[in-house]
């Protein structure tokens, strides 16, 4: 509460950053150690919780007052007009403040208590299960079985303590393949089809420079071939653009040479990596954020961001995934540099394409716990949830919930959830209030003893399932079973309800798909009520 | 003429068709004089039924003795006929040529098409204008019908029953109609129930360079302001368009002339501008090699985005003056058969809930696109792919129907009818077996005859098997005035139409009638649950009787 000078300002405006009108709502600004909270004269709420603030900005002092503009991470943009430039100026400096924190424990999910005891708690945090996951693809088998290997974060500090290995490959050949990979991310499974049994792994960039080697990690590759009995060869996608790979040799990295691997295809998908990504997403944002834009700027704004043409690149590379394994019955190991943005970007929508489980509710965050929290994304780093380096912030895991939202406008019926579910977890990931994203991998989630110190997001979320579900879910259609998207660029549509979902001026004003979720839940009822109606006619 | 002349090579056989989403098929191909027939080898079922009407273009390709003729239809769809033989293609494709660009309209398949089905309600009697204007005249008596133009001869392209304010005599408008470009002197568009305001519609007027003026204009146009009121006059031009428009004898209202009036310019392209801007759209819809920043560069380049902003903007401008301010207005351009017409009849969707109704909207059209002259043959008489690129060819009705498309997704409830119905408009204004949208105006369609020789498109649509097709189960009929966001991020392009033959819709198709199953399913509950309910209210009183003395 230090920080906090000014707890409350009275007849401050708030802007509407689209309304050509120029309507301001006058109301009173009150700040918490959690939120800032706006009350407009209809006593209507806006809370901003400071873990979403990613920018705080003071205007030149006008007639009317002091401006003052505050960005948020979920996209949020708020215009405030504040009387007293004194009073600007205090709130300016405590959310300073306020949205920067040095330490984890200061996060808002170390003090966030939604009042549950302990074994509720630790029953939230027991709800996804992955040693679960890798029973239902059909993993511990006779090729592939849980390697001990990493038991205490030894080879790798970055990756998960269960991780499943070809059966054929011994503990002295994972390590050494584990010294040839960059931060020590070796070879691992991250999907497994049962019926292919084809496997998608994962790995980071190989330290191959113009003409290292390592028999180890030759023989780890193989391994993998060898655990899939239908297909003597696998692909390997290095999902960098080929220059990015090929400048990183000279830095002693690089990729796999086709000659000294046996049986490998490889190739490049060219994804960009986060600082493109980062860059790209801000300029869309300052085109689709400025006042009286026009079509052409707009446009014109989407094609010199390249923002589409990023999301297309990663869904694309999830369909050369998906394919291989379908059509070819082929493994795929994918990398990137270190292998925790491309790589879990492209496993994990690769896995959504080829397996219905996660297309629903549980399944989604099932997806989102193994190839994204236990397999060490950044998201600490990425979100920027501490004061860190802002060339570590980077909307690698916006993207894939872009990919996903693009999937379920072409596949209406193939996902359980709906646009909201992915909205909500988009929220979370920056709000630091579960402890789910807290940190950047799972050794640093240990130490913080986020387990028993926060709470976990999932139960929350699937306490409010009736709000995420797709009224047009079908499960059991079989031409879902394996998604096979379209990915040529007229299907690619700007993310409105993401990029402008406080922006409500610019919805359409009328929502089919809440009139449609009612429906089915009133049918439901209807249902009952129905059934209760004739049994009382026939005791008559 | 017989079409017998036209048709060289009446029937081929194993011809090979290819279309999107479809296998090849092989076939028989038959011409008759209007349409192209495949029907396939194994079974004799039609595989393609084409009008002759809805070829917009042809390129023909030969691989030794093999020809293709690519055809490419007025609703955009592209598809390929693989023909063997040299001879036989260039007989088919230089009669498809002949036969798809008749020249005489009473050849047209319309007045040779004999209907199938039983006609229920003949739709040219539909929505006549006395009919309409019963509407308002309950709520006003300030407004009358007019039969000046009974003989077409005071304005060509009006029909023979305008509504004009009761205060000008048919004299007055002769003489206001020699001041206006066409003889469109302002008649009603619009009445606003809720406040008397009205739209009305004109051509510009013909001040010249020398600023001539018409006391009887000045007058029709003041009659409609109530006391102490002011008005908008709406030019669709920009200001430095409008100010050339006098040196070939146009012009607009000068405020002098007219101070109870605000004069505001705005800027809706027309011709060939907009006929562009549709061949470059579609052009760019129909390469699926295009890399992103490809596709985005010519879907911005295309403009057609920007003109649908424009459009929306001015109809939104016009709504707002008449139910925010209160106050009447005056819309024309040039001609006042295009631009005007899109204005005015967005405005009547944004305001006006009848119009949002399947009736409602085919009065709207009959009202202010038919009758108001809205040239039809010469607008849609080609579409995105050939190269004749007349000035009068312009795809003005399809921006109207995208424009009803884009408030129609910012408002799913509010409409009674779906994106078929506003699909199937766009498909029959350019080809159809319906006489309705030939011809340039009521004149010209009187004199074909139209309604003697030809069927009219409602006759067939409104029958209930038909509206099935175009009801939208969403609709909740709302008195309110629908204001859509015309932010460029509220805008998108209609995938229903440009990238219909694109890309499948099998997905979306599916997701629509799972929809409308849980709605009709919705209705079936409720439906059940009443009668059971009322069953139980009645066993109960019945028991009440036995038990009472």
């Amino acid at each position: 509460m230090e920080h906090i000078r000014t707890t409350k300002v009275e007849q401050v405006k708030l802007l509407d950053r689209f309304s050509s009108s120029n309507k301001a709502l006058t109301g009173t600004l009150y700040l918490t150690a959690t939120h800032l909270l706006f009350i407009d004269f209809h006593q209507k709420e806006t809370w901003i919780l400071h873990h979403h603030i990613a920018s705080v900005e003071k205007l030149a002092l006008t007639t009317s007052g002091c401006p003052l503009v505050i960005q948020c991470k979920n996209f949020r943009t708020v215009h405030f007009i504040v009387p007293r430039e004194r009073d600007c100026h205090d709130i300016y400096n405590s959310l300073l403040q306020l949205s920067k924190q040095a330490k984890y424990e200061d996060l808002y999910a170390f003090s966030y208590n939604p009042k549950q005891n302990d074994s509720e708690r630790l029953r939230g945090w027991q709800l996804i299960d992955l040693a679960e996951e890798y029973q239902r693809m059909g993993v511990p088998n006779s090729n592939w079985q849980l390697s001990d290997a990493n038991r205490d974060y030894k080879i790798c500090e970055t990756y998960p303590k269960e991780l499943y290995v070809p059966r054929i490959a011994s503990k002295p050949i994972i390590v050494g393949s584990s010294k040839f990979r960059s931060k020590g991310r070796f070879p691992v499974l991250s999907y497994y089809h049962q019926s292919k049994e084809a496997a998608i792994c994962r790995c980071s960039q190989p330290l191959s420079g113009f003409s290292a080697r390592c028999l180890e990690d030759e023989h780890l590759l193989q391994a993998i071939s060898k655990a899939n009995p239908a297909n003597h060869y696998m692909y390997v996608v290095d999902t960098r653009p080929r220059l990015n790979a090929m400048a990183n040799r000279a830095a002693g990295k690089g990729y796999e040479n086709e000659d000294n691997y046996s049986n490998i295809r490889f190739q490049f998908v060219g994804i960009e990596n986060i600082h493109v990504m980062r860059s790209s997403l801000q300029r869309l944002l300052e085109v689709s954020g400025s006042r009286g834009l026009s079509v052409g700027d707009l446009y014109s704004g989407l094609q010199s961001s390249g923002w589409l043409r990023h999301v297309q690149a990663v869904l694309g590379a999830a369909v050369v995934l998906a394919k291989a394994v379908t059509t070819e019955s082929a493994s795929v190991l994918v990398h990137c540099s270190d292998g925790w943005d491309r790589t879990s970007q492209v496993c994990s929508l690769g896995s959504l394409l080829l397996d219905p489980y996660y297309r629903t509710v549980r399944g989604f965050m099932v997806l989102i716990e193994k190839d994204w929290i236990s397999f060490g994304h950044k998201f600490s780093e990425r979100c920027g949830h501490l004061d860190g380096d802002p060339k570590e912030v980077s909307p690698v895991f916006t993207q894939f919930l872009e990919c996903v939202w693009h999937l379920t406008e072409q596949f209406p019926q193939a996902f359980e959830f709906n646009e909201a579910f992915l909205l909500q977890i988009h929220e979370h990931i920056h709000s630091c209030q579960f402890g789910n994203f807290i940190g950047n991998c799972q050794k640093e989630r240990e130490e913080l003893k986020l387990k028993e110190k926060t709470y976990s997001l999932w139960p929350f979320l699937l306490e409010d399932r009736v709000k995420y579900l797709n009224p047009l879910y079908q499960p059991q259609a079989q031409e879902f079973a394996v998604l096979e998207p379209n990915t040529v660029s007229f299907n690619f549509k700007f993310w409105r309800n993401m990029y402008h979902q406080f922006d409500r001026t610019l919805h359409p004003r009328q929502s089919v798909f809440n009139i449609i979720a009612n429906m089915n839940e009133q049918n439901k009822q209807l249902e009952n009520d129905i059934k209760d109606l004739e049994s009382k006619a026939t005791n008559e | 003429m017989e079409f017998a002349e036209l048709i060289k090579t009446p029937r081929v056989d194993n011809v090979v068709l290819h279309r999107p989403f479809y296998p090849a098929v092989e076939g028989t191909l038959c011409l008759t004089g209007h349409h192209l027939i495949l029907s396939s080898r194994q079974d004799n079922t039609e595989e393609l039924w084409l009008l002759h009407s809805n070829i917009d273009a042809i390129d023909k390709r030969f691989v030794g003795p093999l020809g293709t003729i690519i055809i490419k239809c007025k609703d955009f769809r592209i598809i390929q006929l693989d023909i063997p033989g040299m001879e036989e293609c260039l007989n088919i494709a230089s009669s498809i040529e002949a036969l798809s660009t008749l020249d005489s309209i009473t050849l047209m398949y319309p007045f040779f098409y004999r209907p199938m089905f039983d006609v229920i309600e003949d739709g040219w009697h539909s929505f006549l204008p006395e009919q309409e204007f019963e509407l308002y005249s309950s709520a006003t008596s300030e407004w009358r019908l007019s039969y000046v133009n009974k003989e077409f001869a005071v304005c060509p392209s009006y029909p023979p029953i305008v509504i004009v304010p009761r205060a000008i005599d048919d004299e007055a408008l002769r003489k206001v109609a020699a001041f206006r470009h066409g003889g469109r002197f302002p008649v009603l568009s619009y009445y606003h129930k809720k406040n008397g305001m009205v739209i009305m519609r004109s051509g510009q007027p013909l001040t010249g360079t020398n600023g001539r003026r018409c006391k009887e204009d000045e007058k029709l146009i003041n009659a409609t302001l109530r006391a102490g009121k002011r008005g908008y006059i709406i030019d669709t031009r920009p200001l430095n368009v409008a100010q050339q428009a006098r040196a070939k004898g146009g012009g607009f209202e000068q405020e002098a002339h007219y101070p109870q009036w605000r004069r505001i310019h705005k800027s809706i392209e027309r011709y060939h501008i907009l006929q562009e801007s549709l061949v470059k759209l579609v052009e760019a819809c129909n390469d699926q090699t295009h890399n992103m920043d490809r596709w985005l560069s010519k879907l911005e380049a295309s403009n057609w985005l920007t003109h649908i902003k424009e459009i929306l903007t001015t109809a939104c401008l016009v709504a707002q003056c008449l139910d925010r301010e209160g106050a009447s207005i005056l819309i024309h351009g040039t001609e006042g058969t295009d631009s005007t017409l899109q204005v005015t009849s967005l405005a009547q969707i944004i305001l006006e809930p009848r119009s949002r109704t399947i009736r409602g909207f085919e009065a709207l059209i009959e009202r202010e696109w038919l009758q108001a002259g809205h040239p039809f043959q010469q607008r849609c008489a080609q579409s995105a792919y050939c190269n004749s690129r007349q000035k009068w060819e312009s795809p003005v009705f399809l921006l109207f129907l995208d424009c009803v498309w884009q408030i129609l997704r910012q408002f799913p409830c509010s409409f009674e009818f779906n994106e078929n119905f506003l699909i199937m408009l766009f498909e029959h204004a350019y080809a159809s077996q319906f006489g309705t949208f030939l011809g340039n105006n009521e004149s010209e369609r009187c004199k074909l005859k139209l309604q003697q020789k030809t069927m009219s498109l409602w006759s067939w649509v409104n029958r209930p098997s038909e509206l099935s097709k175009f009801t939208n189960p969403l609709f909740e009929a709302n008195n309110l005035v629908i204001w859509p966001s015309v932010a460029p991020q509220s805008l998108q392009l209609w995938e229903g139409i440009f990238l219909r033959w694109n890309r499948s819709s099998r997905y979306l198709d599916e997701a629509y009638e799972e929809m409308v199953n849980i709605i009709e399913y919705n209705r079936a509950l409720q439906a059940k649950v009443n009668i059971l309910r009322r069953q139980l209210a009645e066993l109960e009183t019945e028991d009440g009787m036995q038990q009472s003395p």
